[in-house]
């Protein structure tokens, strides 16, 4: 019997004693699957660069995308805000799915509602279900926003939901001077950084419409949809303290999902306040973090007459750099000495372990800004991100991500694949093999396909813990990404060396 | 006391009934109404015994399946959930569609643990993500040209998988496309088999509606459509509604396996095809997750005379009991395997709550979940000691509520399609010693301080069916129960205070 009180065996183990294999293959003889030799010839066709070339030509068929749908993008941003809660116009099953994404990542508790429509409302319209899921959410969950935001089952028959909430409120489902900015985030359009971008330009449209600026000193910074936001946020908070810049983060989710463990459940936690958010349309300048979740929102910042800036996903030295300068610029602050050792300290560890860097090939996906970011970064330690690829990236990030190869020698023969899968990925890796893999947990089923180690760092991390808590952005998450890099590279070399009286010479206690 | 004797608690009924009263109280006037029919606790049942064994302990009275109610923060997911998620996704060697705009397929991507024996992207496909992503164009113009594409592009693409599910996201009932006249000329042209699921998510009030969807669609679209070779035996059986979470139908089958049975189809973990299509071919239908497909059970009853009968295989009390029903239905031989299996495994589910029991005894639970567990897992607790307080379900029916009566003492909080808000204050007035539920519900329990179990996907771990199952289980919920970190939430400075 394989199982005992005294060790107890789950899943990963019990399923390998010879009574399951045994009884697995039984099963196997009655399954009516191909046989193994057709299995393995097929599957070693899917490797081939036959197969990648059919695989390119799919037009309609998408598999394994990285990307999730507009909703998401909506509900991530809205939670950045003090005390919001997200109400999400259409289905509820859609609702449910966003709060279980955010929660396998964050580990965190995510609170979302639904104006729950189904089939009736289909027919009729969602208006009564505006009216009494504001009056519900507003009672039993006590939020000082409500952002609307909409699945695409009401986007496809059409509710209004200016309409609509100005008839809830005339309903008296919340007070008339109560805050419920909305967006519509159709899911068939874009991906959730466009939902960012929407629900974002929606808030601020709500507070800032009809108003005249009066530019100040301030700089209003947007992160944008990032996984590891909670570290991230904090360590551009600390730089920007550091320098001395009058700032407001629009949307700041960083302690919204890391609340602390004390026996209280906070529904709400810290957030951007809506006072900061309405003084930030007298602010001299918005900076976003990630160009492609923040389009819309940066240039209804410009009618306002700021100035606008945005970046790809700031990490390793130059991306740093060019995100520090601009705002050294815009606040006329120095950059701090204080920063500027930090900076010294990360190309002190690039130096240190260059050799195991230089030369190494990487594939890297996931949203545009970060797959641009990580590019840049790798090409600093001397790497080369030979496949990029961004499913919700367009020929745009792709003529940037062109530009980004070209300068440097070390982004020859490196490739942009805007629009692509993680199934054509499948493809690339196993046709034109790298050493690394960049992504997301997603990724995992490539580890294993393509035999190519994979390296956590991009939205969404389901299958390791904590890893969003510590940042990656600005010199000192640069360190972080460099030792994560070093600790794969070392890792797989102490793996592929550890085989006594074979490989043992390899197996190096100093490196 | 064993697991023999039946457990011996009370549920404070007054209590619960006050926490209802509480929660009722924050509600608008419209919505105290309509969710107070759905908390109750569980009464006894009055009628005189009758000489049916099986007569309920109580009666768990509340009003379900009814719409969700708009902004109160609802756990329940919707009909595409219920089919994609549940009853189409873990079939292994079809590949499925999720057929809308890319985020429902993304969402649910991997989610359910269904685990299965293949090569993935090869011959088998449950781990990928499948998805005609939606574009503008697409809604304004119609999805079924691109369709019938995608079709194509998998026969090309995947040329081992054995048929195609098309599992219909909320714009394709709304924008009018036809897939079943393209699952038609597509299955013309190619012969294989492809199923519309009409599982958009507005259909319905919540999971349950998909799965029935998903059921009529194996009825409709896979049964009696082609010849299917098989050999049949006395003792060919179908194991119905276990999905193989963590891999429960495999530490299932192993037990109907050495108790002389042939499994000939489980669904739908690990499930083929053939299993789906040979299916009314056995000699009996043994349903473990009622709810989501008691649907195809009673279609094979009336088309093919087959019976079926439900069954629990978590925790010793309720296998020995399923197994032996099981057994009646076969002959001697059979019943007297069952007999040896139960004994085989008696020393097991001995040591494991010898060893357990006395870190477990007393504590109290409340569960929140899906299809059968807010019933199914309850005496599993009770032969670890422990006390069920409170459960519910999300997306259960009359008959659901009627079977837990089965299962709950007297006194049990009982809540359907609970908020997020009635849930923390339950858990607040009552402060169990573990919440099993969900992933939407892990996270805030925790804060508060109290020990959590998901019991959908069994947070990661599992099988908790069968023997070896339980193991699983009793360690599972003593190293929830007993693990350190709880003791460490408040700061020595404020305890001194």
């Amino acid at each position: 019997m394989p199982q005992s009180a005294e060790k107890v065996l789950d899943h990963a183990p019990l399923f390998r004693e010879p009574e399951y294999r045994e009884m697995l293959a039984r099963k196997g003889r009655e399954e009516g699957m191909p046989l193994p030799e057709e299995t393995k010839k097929v599957g070693e066709w899917t490797k081939s660069w036959e197969y990648r070339e059919k695989n390119l030509a799919r037009q309609s068929l998408v598999v394994n995308p990285a990307k999730a749908c507009q909703p998401l993008g909506a509900v991530f941003v809205a939670a950045g805000f003090e005390q919001t809660l997200s109400f999400v116009h259409g289905s509820q099953g859609c609702v449910a799915y966003y709060r279980s994404h955010l929660s396998r990542h964050f580990k965190e508790p995510s609170s979302v509602v639904s104006s729950s429509m189904t089939e009736d409302a289909a027919v009729f319209g969602g208006l009564q279900n505006m009216i009494d899921g504001l009056s519900n959410a507003y009672t039993l969950y006590n939020p000082k926003m409500i952002a609307v935001s909409t699945t695409c089952m009401a986007e496809v028959i059409g509710d209004d939901l200016q309409a609509f909430i100005s008839t809830s409120k005339q309903k008296k489902s919340v007070p008339e001077d109560f805050d419920v900015p909305y967006a519509h985030t159709p899911a068939f359009v874009g991906s959730h950084v466009t939902g960012y971008d929407n629900m974002l330009k929606g808030i601020l449209e709500h507070f800032w419409k009809g108003q005249t600026a009066t530019p100040g000193t301030a700089i209003n910074i947007i992160p944008g949809f990032d996984g590891f936001a909670v570290g991230n946020n904090r360590e551009l908070k600390r730089l920007l303290d550091e320098m001395g810049v009058e700032y407001t983060i629009l949307s700041d989710v960083a302690d919204q999902f890391d609340t602390p463990s004390d026996g209280e459940f906070r529904m709400f936690d810290g957030g951007t306040t809506l006072d900061a958010t309405k003084a930030a349309l007298n602010a001299k300048a918005t900076v976003s973090l990630q160009e492609y979740c923040t389009q819309k929102t940066l240039e209804y910042a410009g009618t306002f007459g700021q100035e606008t800036a945005s970046f790809h996903y700031p990490l390793g030295i130059g991306g740093t750099d060019d995100f520090l300068m601009k705002i050294s610029e815009l606040s006329g602050k120095p950059i701090s000495a204080s920063i500027e050792k930090e900076r010294g300290r990360l190309i002190d560890a690039m130096a240190d372990s260059q050799a195991w860097l230089h030369g190494k090939t990487y594939a890297i996906f996931g949203d545009p800004d970060f797959v641009y970011g990580m590019a840049r970064f790798i090409m600093e330690t001397g790497g080369e991100p030979r496949h990029c690829l961004a499913t919700n990236g367009n020929k745009v990030w792709a003529e940037q991500m062109r530009a980004l190869f070209a300068s440097s020698p070390y982004g020859a023969g490196c490739q942009v694949w805007a629009g692509k899968d993680l199934w054509h990925m499948r493809s690339l890796l196993s046709t034109e093999p790298v050493d690394l893999l960049i992504g997301s947990s997603y990724g995992k089923y490539l580890e294993r396909d393509c035999n190519v180690p994979l390296i956590r760092l991009s939205f969404p991390i389901f299958d390791r813990h904590h890893h969003h808590r510590f940042p990656v952005w600005g010199y000192q998450g640069g360190l972080r990404v460099l030792v994560t890099l070093l600790d794969k590279i070392l890792d797989k070399l102490d793996d592929d060396t550890i085989d006594p009286g074979v490989t043992d010479y390899s197996f190096d206690l100093t490196r | 006391m064993t697991y023999d004797e039946p457990a011996a608690y009370e549920n404070d009924g007054d209590l619960h009934q006050r926490l209802i009263a509480e929660v009722l109280a924050a509600y608008p006037d419209k919505t105290r109404k309509r969710r107070q029919k759905h908390l109750s606790t569980a009464t006894d049942v009055e009628a005189p015994a009758t000489e049916e064994a099986a007569e309920p302990l109580t009666e768990c009275d509340v009003k379900s399946n009814i719409k969700s109610i708009p902004g109160v923060m609802t756990v329940r997911g919707c009909a595409y959930a219920g089919s994609k998620g549940v009853v189409w996704g873990p079939v292994k060697d079809m590949v499925h569609i999720s057929h809308g705009p890319v985020g429902c397929g993304q969402y649910s991507w991997s989610q359910r643990r269904n685990y299965y024996i293949g090569n993935t992207g090869v011959d088998t496909f449950v781990t990928m993500q499948f998805t005609s992503d939606f574009q503008e164009k697409d809604i304004v113009f119609g999805g079924d040209k691109k369709l019938e594409k995608i079709i194509d592009e998998i026969g090309v693409l995947f040329p081992l998988a054995k048929g195609i599910s098309i599992q219909s996201e909320c714009p394709i009932g709304l924008i009018g496309d036809d897939i079943e006249a393209v699952s038609r000329k597509k299955h013309k042209e190619t012969g294989t088999t492809i199923v519309p699921v009409r599982c958009e998510g507005f259909r319905g009030v919540s999971q349950s509606l998909g799965h029935h969807i998903a059921n009529d669609a194996i009825r409709d679209w896979v049964f009696d459509k082609k010849d299917v070779e098989h050999d049949t035996g006395p003792y060919d059986v179908n194991v119905i509604g276990d999905y193989n979470i963590g891999g429960d139908a495999w530490s299932s089958r192993i037990l109907l396996e050495e108790m002389g049975l042939r499994v000939v189809g489980n669904w739908s973990g690990d499930a083929t095809l053939a299993e789906i299509e040979r299916a009314p071919k056995a000699k009996l239908n043994l349903i473990h997750c009622y709810r989501s497909m008691n649907y195809i059970c009673r279609h094979m009853e009336e088309k093919y005379g087959m019976p079926w009968l439900e069954y629990n295989f978590f925790g010793p009390t309720q296998i020995a009991e399923g197994l032996r029903k099981i057994a009646a239905f076969f002959d001697d031989t059979i019943k007297e395997n069952a007999e040896k299996v139960i004994a085989k495994y008696k020393p097991l589910a001995d040591a494991v709550i010898a060893k357990y029991r006395p870190r477990l005894e007393g504590k109290k639970v409340m569960l929140y979940v899906g299809g059968l567990r807010p019933r199914h897992v309850v005496t599993a607790y009770e032969d670890l000691g422990m006390e069920i307080a409170g459960t519910g379900y999300e997306f259960g029916h009359g008959d659901d509520y009627k079977r837990t009566g089965h299962y709950v003492k007297s006194g049990t909080l009982i809540y359907d399609d609970v908020t997020a808000f009635e849930m923390e204050k339950f858990i607040e007035g009552i402060r169990p010693d573990l919440v099993g539920s969900g992933i939407k519900e892990k996270y805030p329990v925790q804060k508060m301080g109290i020990p959590f179990r998901q019991m959908h996907s069994w947070d990661y771990s599992g099988p908790y069916h069968g023997y070896d199952g339980f193991a699983i289980f009793a360690r599972d919920m003593d190293l929830a129960i007993n693990n350190p970190v709880w003791g460490l939430f408040k700061a020595p400075w404020k305890k001194a205070a």
